[in-house]
């Protein structure tokens, strides 16, 4: 037996990618949350508003690049994340303006809401298509690794490698900062506790003399800032192609939903679980077992479901979590 | 009846003059030659058919939407899943396959089967240690699948790979699998309904959004099943091959008395016959629809629509109900997934993208009017028209706007960049009526 191989194999192949994906899909998800929160209906026009932000980061990335910036060994994407994010605010206000607000006027069923996102899914994908095209781009620049295979391997003396890429670590740094900087939001200032009132009864908001609109406006600009940075962070760690973006949106619905609809620490805790539970489902066990019970001769790769099927994961996940308890494992919104 | 959907009832003329209009349409592109039109009727016909095929598809998501207010998110399964019935009902056996492992699989697949149906019944009837057992049930079961199934799988593949590889078909008539197709789509679309009715309107959409994913990676990888993206190219047809009549000479005097050659007119022989096929099923499917949406059935569904409370205050069982009506458009869905493989005679699951065959169809069904059956029809063959014309149009449009513009980058972009106007176009179209005319070019009576 040998545990300590082991150990560093389930770290490289599952433990690090799980958790820099489970960031991703937990920013996402957080977004997604609280327009279901505020607004009260699920975006699917999210997946794209994620690869909207990404298109004009990249853009405005290429440009810094072409002027000679960069962050050293940090991705110059970081420096083009702002104007990413404003420029996806400014959409999605937009689309606000022009769609949303005239159902929420008229107090339209949610589904209605939902028919008018893929509407406005369409109009985003048709835009990121005209920005940066279909075809895969690729932006991460400055140093590749924190720690690679070799130096690791140099390092410990073991036979197993372990693999920590910039982008994995930038992502989990990144996505504890946000986290950090939302829920202080939420909890500590005015505007945030007005949001919070408001998704928790939205006749006491009034009442309290809480201006809806606004407190709409501020909703889908943190949604908008949230979905740009899990956007070019699964970029930067995977590659940008905007029909990724929209097939992520089923693992996302499913970590918000497993966490419960409306509630913030749930997406996280949901976006996590669905990542771990991808990765895990999908990696071949075979070279685990190899180490820690070196007699045993599996005939497979000990892999349960193909990485073709890993949307499958988050289905099933969803699926279980429909059957048992609907509001989530948090207690989202039940209506 | 009062509905909330009722407003000022439109003109009766309306349909049949937007229909009318929707013919000349065709009739242009049949016969006027110019920058916008192709003059050619083969061109003009096959829009037609695959208009047809949509018109079904929209007639399915109709009845989800339009009679239940169900949002299917998933049509691209649905279709694809209906689809793979003529690849396994009417193509020829594959030698060997069977042999290779095929009772083994069928083993494997009823092992599957069995163990859901097992861990629900320890789920209802063990009084304690319930999640455990379930837990247990699951994980045996699905140790005895793979074991039973991975080797089916492999050898079944391994036959003969260049050419087949797969299960093969039964060789039974084509129009045979349509039916079943659409079995195929009703079985998962109860799957699916079983567990996501009855709970928040949005968690229906979001689980067909991922079954229909799913199924299409089913399609994608499973190559013993259809082969998987190496395709399936043997399907046969229901109508007689152009080659077929090119040699027949009563066919060839026949051309020669329309004034054609025999290979333009052969072609459009064969749309014809497509097209008669296609009428007579989508004509049946409106037919029943329309004498449902009239007896005591269909008032029941259009009450539990306009107000899910006052329905079940009136004993009515919404979730029940729901359940039939999205197996019902999903089977109708199916069908169309069938008749599109026997149309293509190709059965290829990479062409099948959520945009084109989900979203599109909904921009069909809104367009049209949502709730009335006609108006789907209309929506459906309407939509699939400047769908495809818009490819021809659109970098005319954009060429004309940009003429003014100086050469250079950004024009170029523009020009580059026409292609994907399609998509704007078609999100600004579903906006636009969804705020300004809800109710569809055909509104509900």
């Amino acid at each position: 037996m040998d545990i300590l191989n082991a150990v560093v194999a389930i770290l490289n192949f599952v433990v690090i990618p799980a958790a820099a994906y489970g960031a991703q899909l937990a920013l996402g998800a957080l977004g997604v949350t609280l327009i279901y929160g505020i607004l009260r209906f699920s975006n699917f026009a999210h997946g794209d508003t994620m690869a909207f932000g990404t298109a004009v980061t990249i853009l405005a990335t290429w440009g810094l690049q072409a002027l000679g910036i960069s962050l050293g060994p940090l991705p110059t994407a970081l420096l083009a994340l702002p104007v990413g994010i404003a420029a996806t605010a400014a959409m999605v206000l937009a689309t606000d303006r022009t769609v949303y607000r005239f159902y929420r006027a008229q107090k339209a069923k949610p589904i209605i809401l939902v028919m008018a996102s893929v509407g406005v899914m369409f109009l985003m994908n048709g835009f990121t298509r005209l920005l940066i095209g279909v075809d895969e781009q690729r932006f991460a620049d400055g140093a590749r690794f924190i720690m690679d295979v070799r130096s690791f391997r140099e390092l410990t003396g073991l036979k197993e490698g372990l693999a920590f890429k910039t982008t994995q670590g930038l992502t989990i740094v990144i996505a504890v900062i946000v986290v950090w900087a939302l829920f202080w939001f939420l909890n500590r200032t005015k505007s945030g506790k007005a949001m919070r009132a408001y998704s928790d009864n939205e006749d006491l908001a009034l009442l309290s003399g809480i201006d809806p609109e606004k407190v709409v406006r501020m909703t889908w600009i943190i949604a908008a800032a949230l979905a740009t940075i899990a956007g070019t962070l699964y970029g930067l760690d995977k590659a940008f192609k905007p029909f990724n973006y929209f097939q992520i949106l089923l693992p996302i619905f499913a970590a918000a939903i497993v966490g419960g609809l409306g509630n913030p620490v749930g997406a996280i805790a949901g976006g996590f679980l669905v990542a771990f539970s991808e990765v895990a489902v999908t990696y071949p066990w075979l070279k685990i077992a190899g180490y820690l019970f070196p007699d045993w001769q599996p005939g497979g790769l000990l892999q349960l479901l193909g990485t073709e099927y890993k949307f499958a994961v988050s289905f099933v996940i969803l699926i279980v979590v429909l059957l048992f308890r609907p509001t989530g494992l948090f207690r989202g919104k039940s209506v | 009846m009062s509905t909330n959907r009722q407003a000022a009832s439109a003109s009766i003329w309306r349909a049949p003059v937007l229909f009318a209009i929707l013919a000349a349409l065709f009739v242009l592109e049949g016969t006027v030659r110019n920058g916008m039109f192709s003059g050619s009727w083969n061109t003009s016909l096959a829009i037609l058919n695959m208009g047809l095929i949509s018109a079904i598809t929209a007639l399915g998501v109709n009845m989800q939407w339009g009679y239940a207010g169900l949002f299917n998110v998933g049509v691209v399964g649905f279709l694809a899943l209906g689809g793979l019935a003529p690849v396994l009902i009417s193509t020829q056996p594959v030698e060997g396959a069977w042999e290779a492992g095929g009772p083994r699989l069928l083993i494997a697949l009823a092992a599957a089967v069995g163990t859901l149906a097992l861990a629900a019944q320890v789920r209802k009837r063990l009084p304690k240690w319930r999640g455990l057992a379930v837990t247990a049930v699951l994980i045996g079961g699905f140790i005895i699948y793979r074991w039973l199934f991975d080797p089916a799988a492999t050898a079944i593949e391994a036959n003969n790979p260049a050419r087949h590889g797969n299960i093969g078909g039964l060789g039974l008539p084509v129009l045979l699998s349509w039916a079943v197709g659409g079995v195929f789509a009703a079985a998962a679309a109860w799957a699916v309904g079983k567990v996501a009715l009855g709970l928040r309107s949005d968690y229906l959409a979001i689980a067909t959004l991922g079954i229909g994913e799913i199924i299409v990676a089913v399609l994608k990888n499973e190559d013993w099943l259809a082969r998987g993206v190496k395709n399936v190219t043997t399907i046969p047809r229901p109508v007689p091959f152009e080659i077929q009549l090119q040699r027949n000479p009563e066919f060839l005097e026949l051309a020669n008395s329309w004034g054609m050659a025999a290979s333009t007119a052969s072609g459009i022989w064969v749309k014809l016959c497509y097209m008669l096929l296609f009428l007579v099923v989508l004509l049946s499917i409106i037919l029943l629809a329309e004498l449902a949406l009239k007896s005591p059935w269909g008032r029941m569904m259009r009450a539990i629509r306009d107000n899910e409370t006052a329905a079940e205050a009136m004993g009515k069982d919404v979730t029940a109900r729901h359940l039939q009506v999205f197996i019902l458009g999903s089977a109708v869905i199916g069908i169309a997934g069938a008749m599109m493989i026997t149309l293509d005679g190709l059965m290829a699951p990479v062409g099948y993208n959520p945009l084109r065959y989900t979203f599109l169809i909904w921009v069909m069904v809104i367009v049209g009017g949502s709730g009335n059956n006609w108006g789907a029809v209309l929506g459906a063959v309407l939509i699939w028209f400047l769908w495809i014309k818009a490819e021809i149009w659109g970098p005319e449009l954009i060429a004309l706007l940009t003429s003014p513009m100086p050469d250079g980058n950004l024009k170029a972009h523009l020009l580059a960049s026409a292609a994907h106007m399609r998509f704007i176009a078609m999100g600004l179209v579903l906006l636009l009526v969804l705020r300004f005319a809800p109710r569809g070019l055909v509104p509900e009576k």
